[in-house]
């Protein structure tokens, strides 16, 4: 009997001992019907090999573990980062339930939202009932100060109309009329998640601004983040940096303290988040900048349509990327960038020296949402290290060729690779045949890990199986620090991993690297 | 050992009445239908004694913008009765978002080699674009279908799961399995499970049994010579590992489990499963519909059964020892024996440092009921519990676990359950990921009910062990006595009292 009270086992072990194998032994034999294990290990050494790649490479129709998720998530992403506002997602409920899960899940916090909870009869009829009832209960039992109406594929197939659904509902009074109620479509068959946090946005914008005349302010700016997983230590690293400078900014859409909330025995529902009247004066602002080109496309439009003057980047990260924005920011400001910033940097460029020689050369396969993926390639390329392999399930022809002169720019891109639109299983097959050092990704890379050995690298959401790495911001000159330091304690595991076998490997197993 | 207890009926029933209040009227009049308190059933003794009535209203439309916990059909098909059986490829056929919310995440344990001749940690979707929309999905899913035998020739078979465009863009994903079933000379089966049927993931199950009854069952010649002793466990989905520590119970009672319905099954198992001469079933929600069908149509008897905790492991083996006669009935008396040192010793081990503690539940399928004497096992008192979605048939059988004045909450708001929990503050809250965190943040210890926090198995002795251990950690850690911070610690009452 493996169990026992004074050491219990739980399932790791427990399934490891030898009655449970024997158990298991015995079901697969009498009762599983298997494939021999010849065939099951031939087919396996095959999906190793460029034969299988060429065929995996192939498809037009399947898609099999993609890096990418729905509209309607970024969608209520977005809405977490202004003040008191619950996310609305009309149509079906167990959508709902999804994007709650997925966001807890990471973050460790949690996610709150409302379902219109269409079923049948609103497929039929439309969910007008559903959206006049559910925004007056939303309204009533979660005290919002504004709520974000985005829709699940179900009700864009349905062709509900959001806007004149939410005119409707105040006439029935289901809010009060100046009750603020943005809204967003987010059919999940158009574009991902990175698109979702667009229209939201824009949505959100859109409310407030139009039709409101707008008097610059010279030398302020707005700063919108993007869909980020990491965006409770970017964020607030962030705004370090801006209040270093004394820019007079406004940070449009922030969840930092929403998915970041103390443990003190209160519940917050709503916490932190870009505040209404700063929404409204945000308008008013010299510049916006987007801080992910590729989440911010229709809303940088946007604000460039009211006036203002635009720019994105990629997700600044490491020494160029922080350089730039940090230098954009204090031309449209005219604010210098104090001399503590630039120690800074140097502290930074700094750790990179004195680690050099352990990441020049090696090989890189990084997926993510299109700016990340760019950010990492920039990134690993100032530390000499070679991004062999760039994956976005969501990235679009404009991304690979930005990426690609990126890369063409460095002598450190020249064999690197920019797959657009490939998913997981196509980066198995890349892997194999191509293989790399490190894996930069996410908790679903650990498939990847496992079966092609490439150790991997948490840095983007969704992360699920390792705590807390989103409270730490990868942005700026500190968060490149993180990111430098992630990447080395992952090579020298490794390493010491690989040099400790005593009576073999001993001789490697350096104390001091 | 039954514990003997009675709840504070009236402080629930005050708290229900003050959550009812703070609704518009339209949905308090709904809401008030889905909770109650328990009361005294029939004191009649025996083995179907009924502690009280949980009498609410269950299995209807949630209401709109509450923030019920519910899901939907797919993730009942998909994510519950479909999703296990490892050998098949399942397709989330609709855009990318269902499926990969629900890509491996309810820890259905299970042993393979992961793309190769099983599938259960995968993604397959066919990832609609507006194009699929516009025209039509079946081209794309008859593409896929070759597509996915070209890469993975080893699957025994393709479930196609219907997301909701599917069904309401007129799509007929039977005709395309149908064909290519043929072609292949392979088991295919479309579910049509889209997110909008149904009021919640009950309706997902019921369509995922009927598929099996449809598409699976007496479509192959199934060479399987029954023996007398041969059961299926039908509704456990191997949690961390559960159906494996209720199979090594079975298997050493003298049992042959057949099929395993569906923690780690393959479609063999699924196939053969008529075969059996008793189908025990634990999740009764989301499988009774098959097991009635195969006492129908094949003649096998089932029976429920429940693994969780040692008093209810004792009744369910005997029980199940009763069916097949003395000879098993024989073994189940040895294994008792065999492992009551076990239990005696986690008893004695955790009781003491549990003993008293009050525990609200909230979850799916089975388990608002069948853990409660698991609970009382360790000398816990359950004041709430309630279900995502279930039918009045299990709100019935509640009546056998539930205490006199527990509180009862269906298909509960979040709203709600934040109100009830402040109101009663128990010692520990067992639910979903999407409850954990508000929880803990009140500063009221949590377990995860669904994948069981990360841990597991909980069913069978050696998973009470787990879970014995899993709840002391849970409300004795230290971390609960950090909450507030010393310079803003008010007067304790006691010594607000002496000061007075």
């Amino acid at each position: 009997m493996p169990q026992s009270a004074e050491k219990i086992l739980d399932h790791a072990p427990l399934f490891r001992e030898p009655e449970y194998r024997q158990m298991l032994a015995g079901k697969k034999l009498n009762f599983e019907c298997p494939h021999p294990d010849q065939i099951v290990a031939d087919q396996g050494e095959f999906t190793k090999t460029w034969a299988y790649r060429e065929k995996n490479l192939a498809r037009q129709a399947l898609v099999i573990n993609p890096a990418k998720a729905c509209q309607p998530l970024g969608a209520v992403f977005a809405a977490a980062g202004f003040e008191r506002t619950m996310s609305f997602v009309h149509g079906s409920q167990g959508c709902v339930a999804y994007y709650r899960s997925h966001l807890s899940r990471h973050f460790k916090e949690p996610a709150s939202a409302v379902s219109s909870s269409m079923t049948e009869d609103a497929a039929v009829f439309g969910g007008l009932k559903n959206l006049v009832d559910g925004l007056a209960n939303t309204y009533q039992l979660y005290d919002p100060k504004m709520i974000a109406v985005s829709t699940t594929c179900m009700a864009e197939v349905i062709g509900d109309d959001l806007h004149s659904f939410i005119e409707n509902a105040k006439d029935e009074k289901s809010v009060p009329r100046d009750f603020d109620v943005p809204f967003a479509h987010t059919p999940a068959f158009v574009g991902s998640h990175v698109d979702g946090y667009d229209g939201m946005l824009k949505g959100i914008l859109e409310h407030f601004w139009k039709g409101q005349e707008r008097t610059e302010t010279k030398g302020t700016i707005n700063l919108i983040p993007g869909f980020d997983g990491f965006c409770v230590g970017n964020n607030r690293e962030l705004k370090r940096l801006l209040d270093m400078m004394g820019v007079s900014y406004t940070f449009i859409q922030d969840a930092s303290d929403q998915f970041d909330t103390p443990s003190d025995g209160e519940y917050r529902m709503y916490d932190g988040g870009t505040k209404i009247e700063e929404v409204r004066g945000a308008l008013d602002a010299e510049a916006t900048l987007s801080l992910q080109h590729y989440n911010t496309r229709k809303t940088l439009d946007y604000c460039g349509q009211v006036g203002q003057a635009t720019a994105s980047f990629h997700y600044p990260l490491g020494v160029q990327a922080t350089d730039e924005l940090l230098m954009k920011v204090s031309a449209l400001s005219g604010k210098e960038i104090p001399e503590a910033i630039r120690l800074e940097r140097g502290r930074l460029v700094d750790a990179m020296a004195d680690s050099q020689s352990w990441l020049h050369g090696k090989k890189y396969a990084i997926y993510g949402d299109p700016d990340f993926v760019y950010a990492m390639a920039r990134f690993v390329m100032e530390t000499g290290g070679e991004p062999t392999h760039c994956l976005a399930t969501n990235g679009s022809s404009a991304w690979q060729a930005e990426l690609q002169e990126l890369l063409d720019a460095s002598p450190f891109g020249m064999d690197a690779q920019v797959w657009a639109g490939k998913d997981l299983w196509a980066l198995r097959s890349l892997l194999f045949t191509e293989p790399v050092d490190l894996l930069i990704g996410n908790s679903y890379g650990k498939y990847l890990e496992r079966d092609t050995g490439t150790p991997l690298i948490r840095l983007t959401f969704p992360i699920f199986d390792r705590h807390h790495h989103h409270r730490f911001a990868l942005m700026g000159y500190q968060g490149g620090l993180r990111v430098l330091t992630t990447i080395l304690d992952k090579i020298f595991d490794k390493l010491d991993r690989e040099t400790s076998q005593t009576g073999v490997t001993d001789y490697s197993y350096d104390l001091t690297r | 050992m039954s514990l003997e207890y009675e709840n504070d009926g009236a402080l629930h029933a005050k708290l229900i009445e003050e959550v009812l209040s703070q609704y518009p009227d339209k949905a308090a009049k709904r809401r008030k239908k889905h909770l109650s308190v328990a009361k005294s059933g029939d004191q009649a003794g025996g083995e179907n004694e009924i502690l009280s009535e949980c009498d609410v209203k269950s299995n209807i439309k949630s209401i709109p913008g509450v923030m019920t916990i519910r899901g939907c059909a797919y993730a009942g098909s998909k994510g519950v009765v479909w999703g296990p059986v490892k050998d098949m490829v399942h397709i989330s056929h609709g855009p990318v978002g269902c499926g990969q919310y629900s890509w491996s995440q309810r820890r259905n344990y299970y042993v393979g080699t992961t793309g190769i001749d099983t599938f259960g940690t995968m993604q397959f979707t066919s990832d609609f674009q507006e194009k699929d929309i516009v025209f039509g999905g079946d081209k794309k899913l008859e593409q896929i279908i070759d597509e996915i035998e070209l890469l993975f020739p080893l699957n025994n078979g393709i479930t196609v799961q219907s997301e909701c465009p599917i069904g309401l863009i007129g799509d007929d994903t039977e005709a395309v399995s149908r064909k290519k079933a043929k072609e292949y000379e392979k088991t295919i089966v479309p579910v049509r499970c889209e997110g909008f049927r149904g009021v919640s993931q009950s309706l997902g199950h019921h369509i995922a049994n009927d598929s099996i009854r449809d598409w699976v069952f007496d479509k192959k010649d199934v060479d399987f010579e029954a023996g007398a002793y041969d059961v299926n466990v039908i509704g456990d989905y191997n949690i961390g590992g559960d159906a494996w520590a209720s199979r090594i119970l079975l298997e050493e009672i003298g049992l042959r489990v057949v099929g395993n319905w569906s923690g780690d099954a393959t479609l063999a198992e699924i196939e053969r499963a008529p075969k059996a001469k008793l189908n025990l079933i634990h999740c009764y929600r989301s499988m009774n519909y098959i097991c009635r069908h195969m006492e129908e149509k094949y003649g096998v008897a089932w029976m429920e059964y429940n693994f969780f905790g040692p008093s209810q492991i004792e009744t369910s083996l005997r029980k199940i020892a009763k069916h097949f006669g003395p000879e098993i009935e024989e073994k189940v008396e040895k294994v008792i024996a065999k492992y009551r040192p076990l239990v005696d010793a986690v008893i004695s081990k955790y009781r003491p440092r549990l003993e008293g503690n009050t525990v609200m539940l909230y979850v799916g399928g089975l388990r608002p009921r069948h853990v409660i004497t698991a609970y009382e096992d360790l000398g816990m008192i359950i004041v709430g519990t309630g279900y995502e979605f279930a039918h009045n048939d299990d709100y019935q059988r509640t009546g056998h676990y539930a205490k006199n004045g527990t509180l009862i909450y269906d298909d509960v708001t979040g709203y709600e359950l934040e109100k009830f929990i402040e109101g009663v503050r128990p010692n520990l809250v067992g639910s979903g990921i999407k409850e954990k965190y508000p929880v803990q943040k009140m500063g009221i210890p949590f377990r995860q009910m669904h994948s069981w926090d990360y841990s597991g198995p909980y069913h069978g002795y050696d998973g009470f062990a787990i879970f014995a251990r899993d709840v002391d950690l849970a409300i004795n850690n230290p971390v609960w006595g950090l909450y507030q911070a010393p310079w803003k610690q008010s007067p304790s009452r006691g010594q607000a009292m002496a000061a007075e």
